[in-house]
């Protein structure tokens, strides 16, 4: 589903976030990125959601290598993925609800399947009640669970989170732990970067370990 | 098929709500446009309009050709019949010297003057009404004329019409280039208009991108909003330009009363009005075009 060859990444400035890596995740499984922060985890997820390209090396998502895509097919792949942030980039001009419907408009969705969708996705992370709220009333894990309502009411194949859990505190990060693992029990591949010690010990699953821009093993 | 017309009804509509929550702002915006319109589309309707007076004052053409003193009745019936074959001839109209003499006494008003003469000056004459209008084959046929033989001196009545038409065309090309030079004026509003757009939605653009939006998707409501304020700008211009020939009308009707004539001010015909919508709808469209192509791609997601 994901595979990493070789990759290299320096930003201007000659700093090396990335150095050497590769290693491969298969459909359906569900992987933890670990390392401290700086250790390049926003990076490597920014290179398979292709918004950065490596200096050397290739990283191919779903078969496509990201370096050689046209600019005019980089939607199509990033339409295959669920995106969650670390500051959930919500938008804060409209409601919960319609900040879950961008997704399936920019994918021309009708529009009352899509409400049935966003109701849905709404429902899966507990915010069904708070729709018509905008996401500036919302509590910080609120606001991440919207994001990763947002991410998957395109069902994709493929979700990657960026520290889900980072600004939350135990009880909040469990739950939303639970909804990933949920996806992942309907075969949606998971990338999840952390460096919450406690998500690792209570959800076993195989961790990709960055240390300066290198993978440990 | 269906589910794109939708979805550009959906961006229309939320282009339009847009448009009505900034209704200061949007209101401004149209009426500048408007006026930048108005004003060379104003001149193209007054020139319009001088022309169908002039062509109205003008009538229709017509050749004087004056005989020869003293030429023959046959000769005169044999010079009529060749003028009725010609093929560039609608038909003619023969006035005697004697009647020409007698409409000099009663239109002119030189009565005392004319009968102080002790003979008739005039000469036979032949008005001649061709059928082609257009300056060149007019002169053609006056060419032709003047070379027969019994012809004394033939005159086209048209050097005025010729000056009229030097100074319309002079006029046209002013309107043209203050039309050019506020045209651009339209796009420079409306690519400011969308550039100040795209910096305040700038996070919706970079998260649409993040999500999978194509650029023609995040292009779209921009140029629609162009489009839009464009058009509604060119109907600006035409309720200005309606509501101008309204008055103009109003204080011309007593000026014309006073020449006796029933001269109005026509407006804009519906396919003038419709080409006017068109342009400054895609002018809106292109402005908006340029500042999208200038400053989208410069929101790119980190």
């Amino acid at each position: 589903m994901i595979k990493f060859n070789q990759v290299y990444k320096r930003y201007p400035g000659g700093y090396e976030a990335l150095k050497n890596l590769s290693f491969e995740i298969a459909e359906g499984e569900m992987v933890f990125l670990t390392g401290h922060s700086g250790a390049g985890k926003s990076t490597l997820l920014k290179l398979i959601a292709a918004i950065e390209r490596p200096n050397s090396g290739s990283v191919v998502v779903k078969g496509q290598n990201t370096k050689s895509l046209k600019s005019g097919a980089l939607p199509y792949l990033r339409r295959n993925l669920g995106l969650v942030f670390q500051d959930h980039k919500l938008l804060f001009d409209r409601n919960a609800f319609d900040n879950v419907m961008l997704p399936l408009q920019i994918c021309g969705f009708d529009h009352r399947e899509s409400a049935k969708r966003v109701r849905a996705a709404l429902d899966k992370v507990g915010l069904l009640k708070r729709e018509k709220a905008n996401p500036i009333a919302l509590s910080g894990g609120e606001q991440q669970r919207l994001c990763i309502a947002r991410a998957i009411v395109n069902r994709p194949t493929i979700l990657l989170a960026d520290e889900p859990t980072g600004n939350l505190d135990a009880e909040y990060s469990g739950e939303i732990m639970h909804i990933f693992k949920s996806f992942h029990q309907v075969g949606v591949t998971l990338l999840i970067s952390t460096h919450d010690e406690a998500v690792l010990r209570q959800f076993p699953a195989r961790a990709l370990a960055l240390k300066h821009g290198e993978l440990q093993t | 098929m269906k589910n794109s017309a939708i979805q550009h009804l959906r961006v229309i509509r939320f282009t339009l709500q847009r448009l009505r929550n900034t209704p200061i702002a949007s209101l401004l915006n149209i009426l500048v446009i408007g006026i930048a319109l108005s004003l060379p589309i104003g001149g193209y309707v007054l020139l319009k309009n001088v022309q169908g007076l002039a062509e109205q004052m003008a009538g229709t053409p017509q050749i004087s050709a004056f005989l020869a003193m003293g030429t023959g009745p046959d000769e005169i019936a044999r010079i009529s019949k060749q003028l009725k074959d010609h093929a560039a001839v609608d038909h003619i109209e023969f006035v005697p010297r004697d009647l020409a003499l007698k409409q000099l006494q009663l239109s002119t008003g030189l009565a005392d003057v004319v009968g102080g003469l002790s003979q008739n000056p005039l000469p036979d004459a032949f008005i001649i009404y061709p059928i082609a209008l257009d300056a060149q084959k007019l002169e053609l046929l006056r060419d032709d004329l003047k070379s027969w033989p019994k012809f004394e001196h033939v005159q086209l009545d048209s050097a005025w019409a010729h000056k009229l038409e030097a100074l319309l065309k002079f006029a046209r090309l002013a309107v043209l280039i203050l039309a050019a030079m506020l045209s651009f004026a339209l796009v420079a509003i409306t690519f400011n208009t969308i550039r100040l757009q795209i910096l305040t939605q700038r996070d919706e653009i970079e998260v649409s991108k993040l999500i999978g939006a194509t650029n023609g998707f995040i292009r779209r409501p921009f140029l629609y909003f162009g489009l839009i304020q464009g058009m509604l700008g060119g109907a600006a211009a035409w309720l200005i330009i309606a509501s101008s020939l309204f008055l103009l009308n109003y204080s011309l009707a007593g000026l014309v009363q006073l020449y006796a004539s029933s001269f109005t001010l026509k407006h804009l015909s519906l396919g003038d009005s419709l080409t006017l919508l068109g342009f400054s709808s895609y002018l809106g469209w292109l402005g908006a075009w340029l500042s999208v192509s200038q400053h989208l791609w410069q929101i790119e997601p980190k």
